[in-house]
């Protein structure tokens, strides 16, 4: 007998230990460095409602991806056909590649060199379905990564970056002080596009010096027909030299960029001197420097728009050959602007735009507040339960309130073991445990209780009040648990960690419930024949 | 020994006329709650109806009319107002199915700044959240819980008979939708918040129902000739000390939660709160006699 109640102990001991282990990093702030290096170092995670962050759920457009690919392919097209001296206009209809009056060799030569598309007959061709969903995919997957790029060199501490569901990205962000900055480095698409400016075109000296923000769509409409086919309008974001307010310049640029971002090696913010104004300067890898050279030298006196995303950032008039691709794009940035800019370039930009679904902030002063407000009620909480058990039963309380201090420290640290994050009701889920903690020794006691009452001997009240109240115990928690599995498997966000905490609570509490009182009225017993329970 | 309660023998299954009246009528409230909320009636949080919602600390008190006149000149409409007047705090939702989220709470923290500088505003949280994630978010919630009630329905009747699983399971509806329409009636909002309180009340409840059928099922394998509203009664009384006593501590650490947890944990607890009377009373009134009324035989089986 002594020496199974040794074993017990052991192994409760052991777990304590393990816990407390894993809790230290809460505990003490300040660890050594050997210890953060190979010991687990961050003990619970605290989840962003308790301690202020940016929650950010971002839904990845895979279908502008397909869009942008047809495009890709149409250019493609229309290259190989004025290479080859072939007619053909391209055109994209409802995601397909729509060829109008093609030579007759046009068929032969998509045949050939574009093997991937489905002919749909009458020069409409199609990508296949799998590859449609492969551009979807990969557009997700590579969103994730420039993301979180973009984020490390933003610069902070812990973030999540996860994928959620077929399309949606989750991005965590504690404690980050300016969340509007943190979202357009995240929703920014970053596609760089060097386009040239056709100021040669009549329909380019039709166009209104500036119009008002809001009356573009208003312009597009105005000048729809007269438009080359080979070109667009874009606006320059100005400010009215007069006024001062900020206009909207339309500029007619080529359609065809001559240079997109992805051939860039270095993006940095300088301060031009002149002005004192920040840029962001720009550097080209050696194949983006060489194309760079050869459209400056094609186009000397003509203007190059420089367009991220769709805006039109400076149109500078090129004055001579450029060599050694550098580049600058200037705008009347902030220093921060021209930062966030330069972090969104080096990290390359969007396979697909994002659209942002959801955006949970929470200031750092109530995430701190949450967090004192949280701790003073789980201790006085807790208190009270104790001091009550001891209040009414006696020394046997004093056991039940090892029990639930052993089920706060194995919950709090198996919670930190695997990493899950501490909610607002996560913290419902610790009530509830604790509560059933309560409960399955208040079950136990009052089953001592009648047995004493029977006339029991302390000893057989104990062993008979714990096999009788072990089903009922047994049959609340695997009920508890099973709310508690369906919710994590089916729930989201907060609703999950409530279930987190729950299970965890009602696993550890079977263990702590049945095992950990059971040997300290073992102990109890096999040391001294009791004549009487204190309970 | 402290007993609080000696050897009851208290007629609970004779009190089941005013029980069924009270509980019918809070169950009628919890149904008519959800069909506002289902008519968009209810006070349905961001997280359910999608927009925007705006906390703001002020270093002293503004008046909402303030606020109000400011937000409207600065061109904002379909605005709720709410203070919560012991912290200087205001609430301020747009709830607008925007497909584009980010105007909003901008304009609205831009406004504020600018026009009450002097009392020092501070964002607390912002939220925000596309009509898409609010309707996801609303049926993965009632998902969740159909499931988990299939699963409960499926032990309990699995551990003891099908009447007792369905005694269980409507005492946790009548609790969950109890609370929910008392929050109704109060004007709380409704949010993913409150529905995680209601899961921890269902699981609460369920615990103590199962406590209660766990011994009346002992009782009737010993007393099984005796008439069975007799032993429900004794099982019931039975158990009561211990019932009384767990309800009580664990609204303890409820009411500290209540008193100490601050605001954001406010609405939160007092649902736990209303969840632990409710359910304590619902495991002794409602789910017993259900069972009862389900098959009304005179014997209750062996097992």
């Amino acid at each position: 007998m002594k020496k199974k109640v040794l074993g017990r102990f052991i192994i409760i001991g052991v777990l304590a230990a393990l816990a407390v282990f894993y809790l230290l990093p809460n505990i003490f702030h300040s660890l050594p460095g050997w210890w953060k290096q190979t010991m687990p170092s961050r003990g619970i995670t605290l989840g962003l409602d308790l301690r202020g962050g940016l929650h950010l759920v971002f839904e990845v457009q895979g279908d502008k991806a397909v869009e942008i690919t047809l495009d890709h392919i149409a250019e493609s097209i229309r290259n190989d056909a004025r290479s080859k001296d072939m007619e053909a206009s391209v055109e994209i209809k409802d995601g397909r590649i729509v060829l109008e009056h093609q030579s007759p060799g046009m068929a032969a030569l998509i045949r050939e060199d574009y093997p991937s598309l489905d002919a749909k007959g009458n020069g409409v061709y199609e990508l296949p379905a799998a590859r449609v969903e492969r551009i979807k995919k990969n557009s997700v997957e590579q969103a994730l990564e420039t993301i979180r790029n973009r984020i490390d060199q933003f610069g902070v501490a812990e973030p999540v970056i996860q994928r959620q569901g077929e399309n949606e990205i989750i991005v965590q962000l504690p404690g980050v002080k300016n969340p509007k900055r943190a979202i357009d480095i995240i929703g920014k698409t970053a596609q760089l596009e060097f386009k040239i400016v056709d100021d040669k075109s009549p329909v380019a000296a039709e166009l209104p010096g500036f119009v008002n923000p809001g009356e573009e769509e208003a312009i597009l409409q105005q000048f729809k027909d007269k438009i080359p086919p080979d070109d667009q309008i874009l606006f320059q974001k100005e400010q009215d030299p007069s006024t001062g307010r900020s206009v909207r310049t339309p500029v007619l640029v080529n359609k065809r960029a001559v240079i997109t971002g992805d051939l860039l090696s270095e993006a940095r913010v300088s301060i031009d001197t002149r002005y004192n104004e920040p840029y962001v300067a720009l550097t080209f890898n050696a194949a983006g420097a060489k194309i760079f050279e050869d459209v400056t030298a094609k186009h000397v006196q003509d203007r190059m728009a420089i367009v991220l995303d769709g805006t039109v950032y400076s149109a500078p008039v090129i004055r001579e050959r450029i060599p050694g691709g550098n580049a600058s794009i200037t705008g009347g940035f902030s220093t921060d602007e021209a930062k966030d800019l330069a972090i969104v370039l080096r990290a390359g930009a969007l396979p697909a735009p994002v659209k942002m679904l959801q955006n949970v902030t929470v200031g750092p002063s109530l995430g701190r507040d949450s967090i004192e407000a949280g701790k003073r009620a789980g201790v006085i909480g807790a208190f009270l339960v104790v001091f009550f058990m001891i209040f009414y039963y006696r020394l046997s309380g004093v056991i039940a309130d090892f029990a639930l201090g052993l089920n706060i420290l194995f919950l709090l640290g198996s919670m930190a073991a695997l990493k899950a994050t501490l909610t607002l009701p996560g913290i419902a889920g610790v009530i509830l445990a604790v509560g059933m903690a309560v409960d399955s020794n208040v079950l136990m006691f009052e089953r001592m209780r009648e047995e004493l009452r029977a006339g029991k001997t302390p000893r057989a009240a104990v062993d008979s009040g714990y096999d009788k109240a072990f089903w009922t115990i047994f049959d609340s928690h695997v009920t508890t648990l099973i709310t508690a599995l369906v919710l994590f498997q089916f729930g989201t966000g907060p609703i999950k960690g409530f279930a987190v905490t729950l299970s965890l609570g009602v696993a550890i509490n079977l263990f702590t419930a049945l095992v950990g009182t059971k040997t300290l009225f073992d102990f109890i017993h096999s040391r001294t024949e009791v004549k009487s329970l204190s309970i | 020994m402290i007993e609080f309660i000696k050897k009851p023998n208290i007629d609970f299954m004779g009190k089941r006329p005013f029980a069924f009246a009270f509980s019918g009528l809070l169950v009628a409230l919890g149904i008519f709650s959800l069909i506002q909320v289902a008519r968009g009636a209810a006070n349905l949080g961001i997280d359910f109806a999608g927009g925007t919602s705006v906390q703001i600390k002020f270093k002293e008190t503004v008046p909402l009319q303030n606020i109000r006149s400011a937000l409207e000149r600065s061109g904002l409409k379909d605005f709720d107002l709410q203070d919560l007047p012991t912290e200087n705090k205001i609430l301020i939702r747009v709830k607008k199915k925007e497909e584009t989220l980010g105007g909003f709470s901008e304009k609205i923290v831009s406004t504020l700044k600018e026009d009450f500088a002097a009392q020092k505003p501070v964002v607390d949280s912002t939220t925000e959240i596309g009509p898409k994630v609010g309707d996801k978010l609303r049926k993965d919630a009632l998902f969740a819980i159909v499931a988990a009630t299939i699963g409960i329905l499926i032990y309990v009747a699995f551990r003891f008979q099908f009447r007792f699983a369905v005694g269980a399971t409507t005492a946790t509806f009548h609790d969950v939708l109890a609370v929910f329409g008392i929050f109704y009636l109060l004007g709380k909002e409704v949010n993913l918040i409150l529905v995680s309180a209601l899961l921890m009340i269902a699981g609460y409840s369920l615990t103590d129902t199962v406590v209660v059928f766990d011994r009346i099922r002992e009782n009737l394998r010993s007393r099984y000739r005796e008439n069975i509203n007799k032993v429900i009664n004794l099982s019931i009384n039975e158990v009561l000390s211990r019932t009384v006593i767990v309800s009580f501590t664990t609204l303890l650490a409820a009411l500290a939660l209540f008193i100490f947890g601050g605001e954001v944990i406010h609405d939160f607890s007092l649902a736990i709160i209303l969840g632990i009377i409710i359910g304590t009373y619902s495991s002794i009134f409602v789910a017993s006699p259900v069972v009862l009324l389900w098959k009304s035989k005179k014997l209750l089986g062996k097992r």
